[in-house]
């Protein structure tokens, strides 16, 4: 799949940004397992780093993103600092969220990345609004809300599609289908044809892409992000992947076969295609393992950062709830 | 002062918020000719469709995209049309809405005001006539709001509209056709209640609809020679702990009527304040916990009338 005028630099930051993504995981499931420092659920999306990779590095920083309980890999390639989420795991202060929120309801507003959310399927209206307020203030940003599989099931894929349908709002609805809803396969708790299908019958336009090739999502994204500044109207993109790991680090994903996911780790791990890809086309091999390296080296330094990092106030769980009536004065 | 409708007071209040921050808009279904009760009259025509805007039937939806606006800089105002199909938006406004701002460390705020006309009028049946104020005071997050008269209905908007945390707005069904006086220079504070009857010899505490039925009770009651200090909370978080608490310390006898189900209401809530503060006697009246009714008959077995509160005033002073 050698391609002429291969673009090495824009493969070696694909490769850059999966590596980092892929050690920051490694490091949270570290720090949960051997260190037992994260102390709550944390979702790895080990096996699905293409999709950030190639998506969102074209974005503005004032673009919005929106994500979901496994979106450790959005919130980085958004721009995110690596430290202040490893505190915000570890539930310290200086922790994107002060420590309030952790792994599900990580957030980094400064660039632009308005939350994950712990509950299913509960960010795509809510980025349909997003991409509403910002029509009607006509600010030029646009959105990209990522889902899972799972979520297609939920009354807001519907209601958010049609919403962002309705009001032609500036709007990437993405489905990273990672072919899993927790324990379940979804295509047995999916009616029809599936997200891209339903997609469709919105009259979004829709795009369906192999989620664990880093090149051809980078390919597409400045298409799609274009199209939707041009137009205003809504895009949807189906992304194909699979989730290497448990649905929580602490799942041993006992109920699938070992085979199928041996198999995906054998042919389909999207950093080594990537690797593949850069060596196809000459890139270095001291090059590419430095890619590895360099994140992992980046990844223990924000997690040994964050080990060392106060809890934060105890007094601080009194702030930020609300202006009228605030507990601070009145808790009871 | 200029004499209107409590809902022209809510419809005059959104026009003067709107005409001087360009940021805030409406939402909801049916707002485009003015929203089911005309609670939006006239908005439509000078705001347009942007800022007064239909929505489909997508309640969710409704809720969880104008928080999305919110967090993005607007400022907008959610109809949901009746309470009762506010539940169907139940996650977004008490897992996200509530708690966005503090679960993301500070770094957002939700600037709403949710709109959930409530309350019993004529056969509705048990869709169409609930009062669920309590459990919204239970959500740390939300500010409550229950405004009785058109004054409060065109000043606590004016607030609610302002107001930088998400408000539950809940404006009583029966009384849209209400008139009073309004004086749009008069301002409200959260957590401060309205004394609607001053008096010495018991305190009345209500809000909402039940605030009028206890003010008209107590000018019957002033008739027999009995003094009651009635007071209309207004907001119910915050509630004006200060007021009550100062009011039953003179009086030594508290009564609290809601409309809305008594178990496990918010007059619990204030019964059990005063009761860890003051030595004094305590009376509920609120619905029995039952389901409201079509027939007319049967819907009345659960209101808390102007004659209940005479009689309970009375039971207790004497």
């Amino acid at each position: 799949m050698n391609r002429a005028n291969y673009d090495r630099d824009r493969g070696m930051a694909l490769l850059r940004m999966m590596e980092r993504i892929r050690a920051f995981e490694e490091q949270a499931e570290l720090a949960a397992t051997r260190d037992e420092l994260v102390l709550g659920a944390i979702h790895l999306s080990i096996g699905q780093e293409a999709i950030p990779a190639g998506l969102l590095p074209c974005l503005n920083t004032t673009d919005l993103l929106l994500s979901t309980h496994r979106g450790h890999g959005h919130t980085l390639a958004k721009g995110a600092s690596p430290v202040a989420m490893m505190k915000e795991l570890l539930g310290r202060a200086g922790g994107c969220c002060g420590g309030k929120g952790g792994s599900m309801h990580i957030a980094d507003f400064g660039v632009g990345m308005l939350g994950a959310n712990g509950v299913v399927g509960a960010n795509i209206h809510i980025g349909a609004g997003a991409a509403h307020g910002a029509k009607l203030l006509g600010d030029g940003r646009i959105v990209v809300d990522i889902f899972g599989d799972g979520a297609i099931n939920r009354g807001p894929f519907l209601e958010g599609l049609n919403w962002a349908g309705v009001f032609e709002l500036p709007i990437l609805f993405v489905c990273e289908d990672n072919q899993y809803s927790a324990s379940t396969r979804t295509s047995d708790m999916t009616a029809g044809d599936g997200a891209a299908a339903r997609a469709r019958s919105f009259g979004i336009h829709t795009t369906e892409i192999d989620g664990n090739d880093a090149e051809a999502i980078a390919d597409l994204a400045p298409e799609l992000v274009a199209r939707i500044r041009q137009t205003g109207q809504p895009e949807f993109l189906h992304a194909r992947t699979y989730r290497l790991h448990g649905h929580t680090y602490f799942d041993p994903a006992a109920y699938r076969p070992k085979a199928e996911s041996d198999r995906q780790w054998a042919e389909d791990d999207p950093i080594q295609r990537q690797r593949d890809v850069l060596a196809s086309h000459g890139q270095q091999s001291d090059e590419i393992d430095k890619a590895r390296s360099d994140a992992v080296t980046e990844m223990e330094a924000a997690l040994a950062d964050a080990t060392i990092a106060p809890w934060p106030a105890d007094n601080t769980v009194f702030d930020d709830v609300q202006d009228i009536g605030s507990p601070a004065q009145e808790a009871f | 002062m200029e004499q209107m409708t409590y809902a022209q007071a809510a419809a005059r209040a959104v026009a003067d918020a709107m005409r001087q921050d360009p940021a805030v808009w409406c939402v909801g279904e049916d707002l485009g000719r003015g929203g089911v009760f005309k609670q939006y009259a006239g908005l439509p025509e000078e705001f347009g469709p942007d800022r007064i805007s239909d929505a489909p039937i997508s309640e969710a939806a409704i809720m969880g995209a104008a928080f999305g606006a919110a967090l993005v800089g607007t400022r907008p105002i959610v109809e949901m049309r009746f309470a009762d199909f506010a539940l169907c938006a139940t996650d977004e406004l008490v897992n996200q809405i509530a708690k966005a701002r503090f679960m993301f460390g500070g770094q957002s705020r939700a600037p709403m005001v949710i709109r959930k006309p409530m309350g019993m009028w004529r056969s509705s049946a048990a869709q169409h006539s609930q009062s669920l104020e309590s459990w919204y005071v239970h959500i740390p997050g939300l500010v409550v709001c229950c405004p009785a008269t058109p004054q409060d209905n065109y000043s606590m908007m004016r607030a609610a509209i302002a107001c930088d945390d998400p408000v539950v707005y809940l404006e009583h069904k029966d009384i849209w056709a209400l008139e009073g006086p309004v004086d749009v220079a008069e301002s409200y504070a959260f957590g401060k209640a309205r004394r609607r009857m001053e008096g010495d010899d018991l305190t009345i505490v209500s809000w909402s609809n039940t605030a009028n039925v206890a003010t008209q009770a107590a000018m019957t009651l002033a008739g027999e020679g009995v003094n009651a200090d009635v007071l209309d909370l207004r907001s119910l978080w915050p509630w004006d702990k200060e007021s009550v608490l100062e009011s039953v310390r003179r009086t030594g006898h508290l009564l609290i009527a809601h409309e809305s189900v008594q178990v496990g209401g918010f007059g619990a809530e204030v019964a059990a304040t005063a009761a860890e503060h003051t030595p004094c006697r305590i009376k509920r009246l609120g619905s029995p916990r039952s389901l409201i009714s079509y027939a007319p008959n049967l819907e009345d077995q659960l209101r808390v009338t102007e004659q209940m509160i005479v009689d309970a005033a009375r039971a207790m002073y004497s």
